[in-house]
Parts: C-alpha cells; sequence; structure tokens
C-alpha cells in the first residue's frame, strides 16, 4: 500500500468542530488509487462524518484486509491506529480488537472481493456477533488489483471490460445480511456523498454492526457499458428507498419528527435517526416486509439505497458476552489472578 | 524389557477393555483416583475413539513405586467387557497373567490360553438383577468391575467409598446404587478367587505433595493466572478441553464480585481462520489473548501467523498436538506439528515453540507463553499432545508466586510518547531486536498503520530491497535471541556416557526410565530434554558433546532431528532418530527397544 504524505496546510477559514479540529485532521495520506476511484469519494465521505460527529482521531481503528478498497484506511485520519490485515480476515481481528477496547470506535473497510469471497464467512459471523462497528463494504463488482476478474457481486449478465457476460448470480451483501439477522443494513453509492455521510453518522451509532453497502465504481475495470457496477448505471438506477437526518444526541429536537411517511428511531446511544422520506408502508424496523421490499424493487432493476433495516433492540457482542464497562484491557491484573492461596485451595480437587 | 510382576507390590499394569459411551470412564477414573489416593505413583491412560457411541475403548493403568508411569504394555491384568475386541485383549496380557472377564455369556473356546488365569465374573446377570433400568444396568457393571478390582488389588475400600460420597454429594440414590454395584463386583471375587492377587497394592506415601490434573486443565489455569482476557478457538479434539476449562475457571474466579460482570471473554469462532484473527486483533489492543487447537487447526492458522509474525503481534496457540496428517486419528497422540508450527506460514517465518512434558508444566509453561509473546512481540505456540493433554498425570502441586506481574514487554504509553520527537514503529529496538509498540486509543502521536504487506523499519509501506531486508534480518536476530528465554533444556548428564539421548515434551517420563533401565545392563547416557525452539546454545553443546544422539519423538519423519539439524550446527551424523508414530504414548520398554536395536547395527 503505496502512500505518499499530503502537505499540511490549513486555512483559517476551514471550520472547526468540538474538538477544535478541522476537517483536515481527519485526513490521512494521498490516495493511491486511480483518478475517479469511487473509494475515494466514499473515503471522504468517512472523513466528513468523523469530523462531523467530533470523534477524537486517536480513539478510532481502522481495520481492512487486503483489495483496493482495504488500502483505503491509510488515506483518512493519520491520527487513528490502522490495521491493514489479511485478505478476508478483517473481521476477525476487529472481533478481537473490539472484545478487548470496547472504547474505540471501529471502522472496518472490506470490498466485494475480501467480504463476499475469501472472507464471507468471517462476515457473516461478525455479523451474527453483533460486533460494534461500522463495516463498509465499497462494492464495485471486480476484483481491481488483479486485473479485472469478476467478483461475487458482479450481476448476472453484466459485462467485463473483455466483453464476457457474468453468469453466475451474485451475492447481495444487503439480503444476506438481512437473512442473517444484521442489526443494520444500509446501501449507498459512492457518487452520493449528501446521503452518504448522514448514513455514516447512523451507523456509528449504531448499537451493534452496522453493514453499509457502497456502490463504488471502479474507474480502470468496471465503468463501461454493460456494468451494472458503473457510475453511468448507477445513477440511472438508484432508487433512495428512505432519506435519513443523524440528530445526534446532544441536539435539542425541537420539531415532532413523525409524521406522515416519517418515522424516527432512537439509536442506542440516545442520537436519533430521522426517515425524512420512506415509501408509503416501509417500515425500516420490519425486516420482513424490508426484504420483500428489496426483492421486489431489486428485480425491477433498481439500486434502491438509503438506510434500509434498523434494529436497536440486539445486544451486541459486549452485552451478550457480559463484559465489564470498562475496556477488558484495563481490569487491573489483580483482578484477573486468583493468586496462590486459590491454587492451593481448587487443588484439593484435584487429590 | 521385562517387568518383575509376579507377586510385585506396587508394581503392575492393568489394562480395562470398554465399549465407549456406557460410562466406563467413570469407573477408571475412580479406581485411578483411589490408588492416587493410596500414596502409590500412578498413571491412567485413556485411549479412546472418535465416536460417541459403541466403539472400542481402553484405559490402562500403571502404578510403580519407583515412580515409573510412563505407559507400560505388558498387562498384568486385562479387564476384557467389551466381547467385540475379546481376541486382541486377551492376546495381550503376559505369560501368568489374568483376564478378568463377564461370564454372563459363555467364553468362546478359541479365545483360552493355557499360560494366563481367567477369572469369569457374571457382572451382567447380577446387576440386571440388581437394578431395574437399562441406563443402570449398563452403568453399574462397570462400578461392578471396579468392586472386583477392589478386592482382587487390594485397593483401599474406605477410599473408593469416600470418593463416591464426594462424587455423588447431594444425590443419596445414586451413592447408594453405586455402593451396591461396588459391592456386587467385591464380595463376587472375594467369594470365587484368592484376593488379593499376587501383583497387588500397598498404601505408600508418595503422593502428599502431589495432583492427580489433566495437561489441558492445567494449560487453563495458567492462562487464567497469566491474565489472559480474551480467548477465541473453534472446536476441536483434542483441545477442547482448554478452553472448556478456561470458561469453568473464568465463571469461578473472574466474575467481578462488585459488578457482576466477566473479566474476560470467551468467543467461539466460525474456524481457526477467525480464531486466530480474533487473537491476533485482541492483542494488538493489548490485551493478553490466546486459542487452542490441534493440528488441523495450525495448518488454517498459517496465514494470519505469518501476519503476527511479520507485524510483530504477540499471540498465543496452545496445539494439542494429535495423530496427522489430515483428519489423521484425533484421538491418538503425536508429535508431529513440530515442523508447521516452528515455520507456520508463508514466506520466511519462524516463530517460539514451547514444550512442556507434563501437565505441570503446561501451566507453568502457559504463563510464559504469554510473556514471551509480549516480550518479544510474535506468536508463540505452546506444545501440549492429546496425552498430555487429555489423561490424568500424578504432577507436584502447581504453585504460584503472588509477585508474578505479566511481563508487558515495551508498549509506550502517553507519557513516553510525549518524550519523543516522532514515533515510528520498526525502530528503534533494544539489545533483543524488540521495537518498541504503541497500543490503539492512547496517543495520535503513536498512530500507525500496521501492516502484513512490506514495509520499512518506520512501519511505512516499502517495495525497496534494503529497506525490506533491513527489517527482516531484525525479525531474524529476535528470534534468534528468544533462544535464551525460552525454558532452559533439562539435563541428567553421568560420567563417561556411551551417547546422548535427546527428546521433548510426553516423551521424558518414558525415556528416562528407558535410560534407568539401560543403565542396569551398563549402558550409560546423558539425558537431554528440549523445552523450547530457537534453541539454547547448550543443546549444540550437549549434541556435539556426544559421539551420537539418540533424538526420540512421536512422528515418522524425524521432525525434531530435523530442525535440530537445521537450526543448530551439529552435523547430520550426529543425530539417530528413534521414531513411534502409532498414535499411543509411549512406553520404555518400547524406547529401550529400539535403542538396543540400532546399537546392534
Amino acid at each position: 500500500m503505496p502512500s505518499i504524505a499530503k502537505p499540511i496546510a490549513t486555512h483559517p477559514s476551514l471550520g472547526r468542530n468540538e474538538l477544535g479540529l478541522t476537517i483536515r485532521d481527519y485526513e490521512g495520506s494521498m490516495s493511491t488509487l486511480c483518478a475517479g476511484c469511487g473509494h475515494d469519494s466514499v473515503t471522504a465521505a468517512v472523513v466528513r462524518a468523523l469530523w462531523e460527529m467530533s470523534l477524537a482521531p486517536h480513539m478510532l481503528a481502522k481495520m481492512s484486509g487486503i483489495g483496493c478498497s482495504s488500502k483505503t484506511p491509510a488515506y483518512f485520519v493519520n491520527g487513528a491506529h490502522g490495521f491493514n490485515s489479511a485478505h478476508g480476515r478483517m473481521p476477525t481481528i476487529t472481533t478481537g480488537a473490539a472484545a478487548a477496547n470496547r472504547e474505540l470506535t471501529y471502522i472496518g473497510v472490506s470490498g466485494d472481493g475480501d467480504s463476499l469471497s475469501i472472507g464471507i464467512g468471517h462476515m457473516c459471523h461478525a455479523i451474527r456477533r453483533n460486533v460494534k462497528m461500522v463495516y463498509l463494504i465499497e462494492n464495485n463488482g471486480v476484483y481491481g488489483l488483479t486485473k479485472g476478474q469478476f467478483s461475487a457481486s458482479a450481476d448476472v449478465g453484466s459485462k467485463s471490460k473483455r466483453g464476457e457476460a457474468n453468469r453466475m448470480s451474485p451475492i447481495d451483501p444487503v439480503m444476506l445480511a438481512l437473512s442473517i439477522g444484521a442489526t443494520f443494513v444500509a446501501r449507498s453509492f459512492s457518487g452520493d456523498k449528501e446521503q452518504l455521510v448522514p448514513i455514516l453518522k447512523a451507523a456509528f451509532a449504531h448499537r451493534g454492526l452496522a453493514l453499509v453497502d457502497v456502490v463504488s465504481p471502479c474507474v480502470t475495470f468496471n465503468d463501461h457499458e454493460g456494468s451494472t457496477k458503473s457510475y453511468l448505471y448507477t445513477r440511472r438506477h438508484e432508487a433512495r428507498a428512505t432519506e435519513t437526518d443523524y440528530v445526534p444526541k446532544a441536539t435539542e429536537i425541537l420539531a415532532e419528527l413523525n409524521g406522515d411517511g416519517v418515522t424516527s428511531v432512537t439509536m442506542h446511544d440516545g442520537s436519533v435517526l430521522r426517515f425524512r422520506t420512506v415509501p408509503t408502508g416501509y417500515d425500516p424496523t420490519d425486516r420482513q416486509r424490508v426484504m420483500a421490499y428489496l426483492q421486489e424493487r431489486q428485480a425491477k432493476g433498481e439500486v434502491v439505497t438509503g438506510v434500509l433495516y434498523l434494529d436497536e433492540t440486539v445486544p451486541d457482542l459486549h452485552e451478550m458476552n457480559n463484559t465489564p464497562e470498562i475496556p477488558l484491557t484495563e481490569v487491573p491484573y489483580e483482578k484477573l489472578c486468583p493468586g496462590a492461596d486459590a491454587l492451593n485451595k481448587l487443588q484439593e480437587e484435584y487429590r | 524389557m521385562q517387568r518383575n510382576s509376579n507377586g510385585s507390590v506396587n508394581d503392575f499394569a492393568i489394562k480395562l477393555a470398554n465399549v465407549n459411551g456406557t460410562g466406563s470412564a467413570s469407573a477408571n477414573g475412580l479406581l485411578m483416583q483411589a490408588i492416587f489416593r493410596m500414596g502409590i505413583p500412578v498413571s491412567g491412560k485413556n485411549l479412546f475413539p472418535s465416536n460417541i457411541q459403541g466403539l472400542p475403548t481402553w484405559y490402562e493403568i500403571r502404578v510403580n513405586n519407583d515412580g515409573h508411569t510412563a505407559r507400560a504394555i505388558n498387562y498384568d491384568l486385562m479387564v476384557a467387557m467389551n466381547s467385540q475386541t475379546y481376541g486382541r485383549d486377551i492376546k495381550e496380557v503376559r505369560q501368568g497373567g489374568y483376564v478378568l472377564y463377564d461370564s454372563s455369556w459363555p467364553l468362546d473356546k478359541s479365545l483360552y490360553r493355557d499360560d494366563v488365569n481367567f477369572m469369569p465374573i457374571p457382572f451382567a446377570r447380577m446387576c440386571n438383577e440388581r437394578f431395574k433400568d437399562s441406563r443402570a444396568r449398563t452403568l453399574m457393571k462397570n462400578i461392578a468391575y471396579a468392586g472386583a478390582l477392589v478386592a482382587t488389588l487390594e485397593i483401599d475400600m474406605g477410599t473408593v467409598e469416600a470418593l463416591l460420597d464426594e462424587r455423588f454429594a447431594g444425590k443419596k440414590a445414586l451413592r447408594d446404587s453405586n455402593l451396591q454395584a461396588l459391592k456386587i463386583g467385591h464380595d463376587y471375587a472375594k467369594e470365587h478367587f484368592n484376593c488379593p492377587l499376587p501383583f497387588h497394592l500397598q498404601p505408600m506415601n508418595a503422593n502428599g505433595d502431589k495432583v492427580l490434573i489433566d495437561g489441558n486443565t492445567a494449560t487453563a489455569l495458567g492462562c487464567v493466572y497469566a491474565g489472559a482476557t480474551v480467548a477465541a478457538w473453534y472446536p476441536i479434539t483434542p483441545a477442547t478441553s482448554v478452553m472448556d476449562a478456561f470458561k469453568e475457571f473464568c465463571e469461578k474466579y473472574r466474575r467481578d464480585p462488585e459488578t457482576g460482570r466477566n473479566n474476560y471473554c470467551i468467543i467461539q469462532a466460525e474456524d481457526e481462520l477467525a480464531a486466530i484473527g480474533m487473537v491476533i486483533g485482541a492483542s494488538w489492543n493489548g490485551a493478553r489473548s490466546f486459542t487452542s487447537t490441534a493440528g488441523p487447526g495450525i495448518s488454517l492458522m498459517g496465514e494470519l501467523l505469518g501476519l503476527a509474525y511479520y507485524s510483530e503481534i504477540p499471540a498465543v496457540v496452545i496445539d494439542v498436538q494429535r495423530v496427522g496428517p489430515s483428519t489423521g486419528m484425533p484421538t491418538r497422540t503425536q508429535q508431529a506439528d513440530l515442523l508447521s508450527c516452528a515455520y507456520a506460514s508463508h514466506g520466511d517465518t519462524k516463530h517460539i515453540l514451547l514444550f512442556p512434558a507434563n501437565p505441570a508444566e503446561c501451566f507453568e509453561f502457559a504463563v510464559e507463553s504469554f510473556d514471551l509473546a509480549e516480550r518479544f512481540q510474535t506468536p508463540v505456540i505452546m506444545m501440549s499432545d492429546l496425552d498430555i493433554g487429555m489423561n490424568d498425570w500424578v504432577v507436584p502441586r502447581l504453585t504460584w508466586n503472588d509477585s508474578y506481574r505479566p511481563d508487558r514487554g515495551r508498549v509506550l504509553n502517553e507519557e513516553d510518547l510525549k518524550k519523543l520527537p516522532k514515533y515510528f514503529r520498526y525502530s528503534g529496538e533494544d539489545e533483543n531486536f524488540v521495537a518498541p509498540r504503541t497500543l490503539p486509543g492512547v496517543d495520535a502521536k503513536g498512530a500507525y498503520v500496521t501492516r502484513g504487506s512490506g514495509h520499512n523499519k518506520f512501519g511505512g509501506y516499502t517495495e525497496t530491497p534494503s529497506e525490506y531486508q533491513e527489517v527482516l534480518d531484525r525479525l531474524a536476530k529476535k528470534h534468534a535471541a528468544a533462544a535464551d528465554f525460552v525454558p532452559s533444556p533439562k539435563m541428567q548428564m553421568v560420567d563417561h556416557a556411551q551417547f546422548g539421548v535427546v527428546t521433548l515434551g510426553g516423551c521424558d517420563l518414558a525415556v528416562r526410565e528407558a535410560i534407568g533401565v539401560l543403565a542396569e545392563q551398563g549402558i550409560e547416557v546423558d539425558y537431554l530434554r528440549i523445552c523450547g525452539f530457537p534453541f539454547a546454545k547448550s543443546i549444540e553443546t550437549f549434541l556435539n558433546q556426544h559421539a551420537f544422539n539418540f533424538v526420540v519423538e512421536q512422528n515418522r519423519d524425524g521432525q525434531l532431528s530435523s530442525l535440530l539439524t537445521l537450526e543448530t550446527g551439529v552435523s547430520k551424523e550426529k543425530i539417530r532418530p528413534i521414531l513411534f508414530y502409532g498414535g499411543f504414548p509411549l512406553s520404555a520398554s518400547q524406547v529401550v527397544d529400539a535403542i538396543q536395536s540400532q546399537m546392534e547395527k
């Protein structure tokens, strides 16, 4: 993952967040991805979301596997530890990291190769464990670093750059996640930052694992005619199912939010996710109906985006394991070691 | 090699042949524990199938007043309770030995031997008369043969009764039926045979400071005492009981009395890839974390062990070895993961290995594994095996020094970081070639991207040969430096040794007993037991001191021999592998026979 340091130049006019940091403080090294890569737009959205949320940079942990998407943690929040691990294994490493230190905010950046092929099992089980993290899939339907093989998210009939059509049915991370009990499922488009930033903020506020599938076109290998993961195709077929505002906990909510076609969900941390527009009868907390709706729209060739499903009632990994409120890494050793007397007493059972 | 077992006290071996899933383990454990409480050196080996119910299973008990408790394979007494295996079981009894069998059904004439004594007892018939429930009839048959052994071997009845009281505390009905069954067998034997048999037991006082414990339990206890908080695993024989025990101890010792919260997190992973990934993630964040597995798991963990090695993250892996290759024989023992663990993963990788020889060392080495992993910021694999892990061993009482504090290695805190002009992950190594690490969540100044891709000493990505090599060379030196920190080899030297005998792990008892037998025959040898890898310098010195060395290990390919050849300057001619790999624990007679036959060559 080659990286080039960005020159530090801050203009006094740059806004400051609650921590007094500018958006530049949330940037990373210069991207080495192809010019126009969707992933860079996603990175920019992540930077904005974190800056707006005023997360202290060192309290973020940036996790990734291998692939173009997995390079991007180097391109945001230099002040955070990152872990560019092994292909497909990001969910496992994040699960362990989260188990050890629950105080950090985890973002895992993955791609469709990383999460839907080599690491699909790990993704599924991280979802089942409801590890508190934002699980971002930068989905472009193609293997970029190895030069253009189809990935498991390529649609049937979608054409490779060489003109070959994919014949195997795709794995849709959104439907897959919903079917195995995911508690936060969203889809967005890298070209739609206006939508992506609030989705990310809501994802960070979620109680457990927030899966965010972002269609993020590969300009080099999968942005041609015949591709269903191109900018043009996605722009033409994107259907925003929901539009959401993320209202932080501290903000006083003045207006009555629940009106016609409007619903709001209080997140576990007290913030509110306000669904501004939703289709008639769409309930983002009703898993079966969400799945039926998505299938119906997908059959029509639409790429449905927005926060699609949300359940704040399911406990996360830590709640399920009844771990302490402080990170396990901070429990003093004296509390972990039973000591010599206990060992002596215990051994009476081994006589 | 022949043991003197005609008319001997506290020196004999018995084998119990059963059908698995019928409750025989409970009766066999009872016998073993009773003998232990009589203060007699004893061992019990469970030779069991990879099956839940219906296949043959054996248990062997050896008592020896000199403390030799490796497996003994010339049986003085066979308790033949499985008609499926009568043929081979009866064949295995030594001349003049005894066969105790269930005579509810007649024994096929062809199975009789003239040179052994048969002791027919109608266990099934008696139990069917006494007990109504069919499950009870099956279970109590086992306790009944235990009763017969109490009579024939002079096992202390009071001790057995006390054990039943402890086992069935609060379950009077069960206790009573067990006692009844015990008496059925006992009384029948007393009435029909000359009790005791020529070989039998007599109380001793050899176990005052000993405990009866299996290696997996002791390992788990070590992990608790070391302060491990995050454990991730995938179920696998024979390592599963490590995590079962860890959980049990955590429930007992790690539930915060004030908050009711668990000061631990155990995650049953989706596979071993995930288990080691979780360990690496937790360790990256500064927790003490471990996984327990066996050979197939090691194969899967290879990928991420390389990541931890190259990105320098501590990780503790407990490998309870079983028989390979592939699925192999999951319930049988071997030491065949040595090479795959030493160099686990693609590319140039080397790991730190520890080789405990018994459950007491499992406890001790488990704690050391965490200290070494953190000190050297690298994976440490503690290599136990099925024999050590799943059998009950009599070992010295485990001890703990309350002044112990974990060696967290070089970790920079906020203060340390303040003093540095700039922090670079892989710079500033100490005399052991370890560079200080930082933990996430401490200070933005310590932030860096951990990566398994090529990196330079600053932690940055590199594809430049010199930068890449600089880091890789330091890693080799770091690994070599660990030789002085792994547990020292154990040596037993004599004057005028004819050759050296080298081994590791659970072979210890059998090999030391064999050395005693050889000495009786006038063959004096020096003994070396290797306890860790990388190899201490003294290992090479020992090997060079001798004209040649027999290297005793439990695998086909002489993996320890290979490792010694690869990792020391010793010439190949000095190393003569003595190999056992059938899957059962080693016995001294096998070692003596193999050494003698090699010497004749």
